[in-house]
């Protein structure tokens, strides 16, 4: 009866190309190689990674001089997922860390493993774990996730500015 | 009313599909437009962005558009889900409040992101006319119907805008549809969407554009000849076809009306038609005499529609033509929605 | 200091819940809407502009959808206009909205945000996955969790403020007949066994999704002053932004909310918010903003927001109540929520606010704020003219 309708579902679907844009470009190429590419802001002298868009968004200015960092890093603060979401690919709970990369100026987000989560600490010290080189793509997915070093801790100090 | 002036104008390079992300896109114009007018950051009191979601396909991508500013510090700053013209507007009330006087705004958009004659089917009601994706283009071209069927327009006058538009394009170098045809060979071409013809749509492209303006005790200081807005307001009609007489558009007479576009001769008109059948629509609705009046002189949207910044151009284009002495009264004129749904007018004088 | 005065003279709201199948989304926002014209005794053919907010368009499905509501809102021949600003949309439009008038424009200005969640699926299009990053964030919580970690480290909060505030929100919105959330079995030892979703936000510490809409109807001074009813007068509003994220950028508590405090407050005459401010209507999604804003808005001390909660400063019977509605916490149609938080906070100084009213309340203070917490949107209103 058509009265009873009152809910229909209408799938919308829309394909999109994404670019990267060129100020992106080293960094990813930096990944298909095994390398962490950041780039400097020339005017505020800070190192980006990732260097998005190119550009320094508290100068607005586009970013020059490519600099490696890490790849080792500090995590500076962090998150225990313990809830599924659609689309999710990461079995929980797992924790997501901001890690400051060593020579970075700003964290980047990934996945802390090869640990309990309990025993992930503001300050811990860590280092990437590489997918097998034939799997590498122009992506951060290319690091399967950071592991502790088993380096002391870093100060508070050190890192509480990129909080 | 405090008085405003457009002082300066930049659009970006219009291009079928651009491989810069959206901020790499801003970043050049929006450095341009401050060396143009001779200001820094600081002197801008406000920003206002227009863009939509859709377009990228990515929820809250205007976002990103922040770092494109060097928004740091913090600056006043606000975003409309419009074309770049509206954005024009919240910014003049924003002046009008007395809290900015200077204020920078700016629309971009990436049409070759996605299939915009797809996505733009999502305006409407999404219950029962969406669902259908009828295709934005056959919606024109039912408008474009009504309004031959109604002895308003005919498939001559159609062509006629098109030749000028392409012979206009010829001194433009940011257009993507060029190459000057007259109205016989164009009537010669095959139907797309009857009765549209693929020279009568618009030339879908890449672009962000973007506008300084300030008041009167600056004007002067970052422009020899501003462009003064003296009247300007926008109205909407119903959305459902079957509601309205698309063989006109009674919110673009309404807009035209409030902002005084025929207290006096125009010079320049610079409306935002998309299809060819729009621009007559237009100026019979808001009481443009075509004859008169130099009707786009940039080529108008037809030659480039970069989506959401097309509108807030014709504002650009507009003041360009007083901002060279060509113009002494000028109007500019932005649309959204199907069938020319909604309205935004703008009469610029050079005195 | 704007040139001409706007009050708040009819404020109108659906019962917020997870999902409205009952109503179309035009349906939903007309809910709102005839509530608030029959609140400030006027019909839609009185209104002279309307503007709309909301979130992502994706939410819904519907591309600019205002273009589609102008049939159900009868605005043919009006204004129209929509704002969005992610989450601080609401208070970016009411902002937008009341400038409609105190820039002499306008006499009559409808102003509405809406979010109709349960019509689409928000987790995923708030997700969409871009090509070569990692996909590591869990929505929201995932992006704010982090940060909650960073103010606790930093502040030496202890681990049960979060619970408190959730507590709070949660009994408020029990006075609260529009609030989404009426759970009356909540005290602190059970708030502390809820479990951590996403560590340290516990499950009772985040926002609930929402259908919802809002509306407020705002006038010029001559129409205001004709009215016979309770009026909201717009004191002062102010909005800031910063860029998402940039080296050294202050995550905790943003320059950008700073500073447009401090200028909400300054255009209002304000010297002493925490004195003279008597309500306050904060965008707190998840429980632990609440101390983290009170000290970005100049409330409390840095470091000691969380003390504030733990003395009961902020509950209905504190020096200074916040989210007596029950707040973001209690219900969150996302688009509408930061206007919810403009309309409570104009609600308590006209004294409509019902059972969760604050006696006496003169002053009140409405925030919002989005993305990564760097756009910031507030008003502040008063039961007299500024």
């Amino acid at each position: 009866m058509a009265d009873d309708i009152l809910r229909i579902r209408t799938p919308i679907g829309i394909d999109y190309t994404w670019s990267s844009g060129p100020g992106s470009v080293v960094y990813m190429r930096g990944l298909e190689n095994g390398k962490l590419i950041g780039r400097r802001c020339p005017a505020c002298e800070l190192v980006y990674f990732p260097p998005r868009n190119g550009i320094c968004p508290r100068c607005g200015v586009l970013l020059a001089a490519e600099v490696e960092v890490g790849p080792r890093g500090t995590i500076t603060t962090f998150c225990v997922v313990n809830v599924p979401f659609l689309g999710q690919t990461i079995k929980i709970p797992y924790v997501a860390a901001t890690i400051l990369l060593d020579g970075a100026d700003i964290g980047m987000q990934h996945l802390i493993q090869e640990c309990e989560a309990a025993d992930v600490r503001m300050g811990m010290r860590v280092e990437p774990v590489w997918k097998d080189k034939s799997e590498w793509t122009p992506s951060l997915e290319n690091i399967r996730y950071y592991k502790p070093t088993g380096e002391p801790d870093a100060d508070f100090d050190v890192y509480a500015r990129h909080l | 009313m405090r008085d405003v002036a457009i002082v300066a104008y930049i659009e970006g390079q219009n291009t079928s599909a651009t491989t810069l992300s959206p901020v790499e896109m801003i970043v050049p114009v929006v450095h341009e437009i401050l060396n143009r007018a001779n200001v820094q950051r600081s002197d801008i009191d406000f920003w206002c962005h227009g863009s939509c979601d859709y377009m990228t396909g990515q929820p809250f991508s205007f976002v990103s558009a922040v770092d494109a500013l060097g928004a740091w510090p913090p600056i006043m700053e606000s975003h409309v889900e419009m074309d770049g013209a509206w954005a024009l507007y919240e910014a003049w009330v924003k002046i009008q409040t007395g809290e900015a006087n200077t204020a920078l705004v700016f629309g971009n958009g990436k049409s070759s992101a996605g299939d915009m004659n797809r996505a733009l089917t999502l305006q409407l009601d999404p219950y029962v006319v969406a669902p259908l994706w009828p295709g934005f283009r056959s919606l024109e071209a039912m408008g474009a119907r009504a309004a031959i069927d109604a002895g308003t327009v005919t498939e001559r006058q159609m062509a006629d805008v098109v030749s000028r538009s392409l012979r206009d394009a010829a001194d433009n170098p940011n257009v993507l549809a060029y190459g000057y045809r007259d109205a016989d060979e164009l009537l010669d071409e095959p139907m797309t969407a009857n009765p549209l013809r693929a020279h009568d749509c618009p030339a879908m492209a890449d672009g962000v554009a973007a506008i300084i303006m300030t008041t009167a005790d600056r004007a002067l200081e970052m422009c020899d000849r501003p462009a003064w807005i003296r009247g300007i307001d926008h109205r909407i009609d119903f959305q459902n076809l079957g509601l309205r007489d698309l063989s006109r558009s009674n919110s673009a007479a309404l807009a035209s009306y409030h902002a005084g576009v025929t207290k006096d001769k125009v010079d320049v008109a610079e409306l935002h038609a998309t299809y060819s059948h729009h621009e007559i629509i237009l100026a019979q609705s808001m009481g443009i005499d075509r004859s008169t009046t130099r009707m786009m002189p940039s080529g108008g949207a037809l030659v480039a529609n970069p989506l959401m910044a097309a509108g807030l151009a014709r504002f650009g284009q507009a003041a360009r033509q007083i901002f060279k002495g060509n113009a002494d009264r000028a109007v500019a004129h932005a649309a959204q929605g199907a069938c020319l749904q909604q309205n935004i007018v703008a009469v610029l004088e050079g005195n | 200091m704007a040139l001409h005065r706007c009050a708040v003279v009819g404020v109108g709201q659906t019962h917020h819940t997870s999902c409205r199948g009952d109503v179309s989304i035009a349906g939903l926002v007309r809910e709102a809407v005839d509530r608030a014209l029959l609140d400030a005794n006027m019909t839609l053919a009185d209104i002279d502009a309307i503007v709309i907010g909301k979130a992502p368009d994706m939410l819904e499905g519907v591309m600019m959808p205002e273009l589609w509501l102008t049939d159900s809102l009868a605005a043919s021949g009006k204004p129209l206009f929509r704002v969005h600003t992610a989450g601080s949309v609401g208070g970016s439009t009411a902002i937008v909205a009341a400038q409609h008038v105190m820039s002499g424009l306008h006499k009559r200005v409808l102003t509405i945000a809406f979010e109709k969640q349960s019509d689409g699926n928000a987790m995923w299009a708030l997700s969409v996955p871009l090509p070569f990053s990692m996909p590591v964030h869990a929505g929201a919580g995932g992006y704010f969790s982090p940060i909650v970690r960073s103010y606790i480290r930093r502040s030496g909060a202890p681990s049960h403020i979060g619970a408190m505030v959730a507590v709070k929100d949660r009994t408020n919105a029990l006075k609260n007949p529009y609030a989404h959330l009426h759970e009356d079995h909540w005290t602190l030892e059970k708030a502390m066994e809820s479990p951590m979703l996403w560590d340290p936000i516990r499950f009772v510490e985040t926002c609930p999704s929402s259908d919802g809409a809002i509306a407020l109807v705002l006038a010029s001074e001559d129409v205001a002053d004709k009215m016979p009813g309770k009026k909201a007068w717009v004191h002062s509003t102010a909005m800031r932004s910063e860029p998402t994220m940039f080296a050294g950028r202050n995550q905790v508590s943003p320059r950008a909310g700073e500073m447009c405090a401090e200028d909400v407050f300054h255009k209002a005459g304000i010297t002493d918010p925490l004195k003279q401010i008597d309500a306050v209507e904060m965008y707190v999604p998840f429980s632990w903003f609440e101390p983290m804003w009170l000290e970005n808005l100049g409330f409390a001390p840095k470091d000691q927001g969380w003390r504030f909660v733990e003395d009961g400063v902020t509950e209905m019977t504190g020096a200074l109540p916040v989210n007596a509605s029950g707040g973001v916490l209690s219900s969150n149609p996302i688009g509408a929520s930061g206007m919810l938080r403009f309309g409570e906070a104009a609600l308590q100084v006209m004294g409509k606010a019902g059972e969760h009213q604050i006696e006496g309340a003169r002053t009140a203070l409405g925030h919002a704020y989005g993305g990564g917490s760097q756009f910031f949107a507030m008003w502040v209103v008063g039961s007299e003219k500024n």
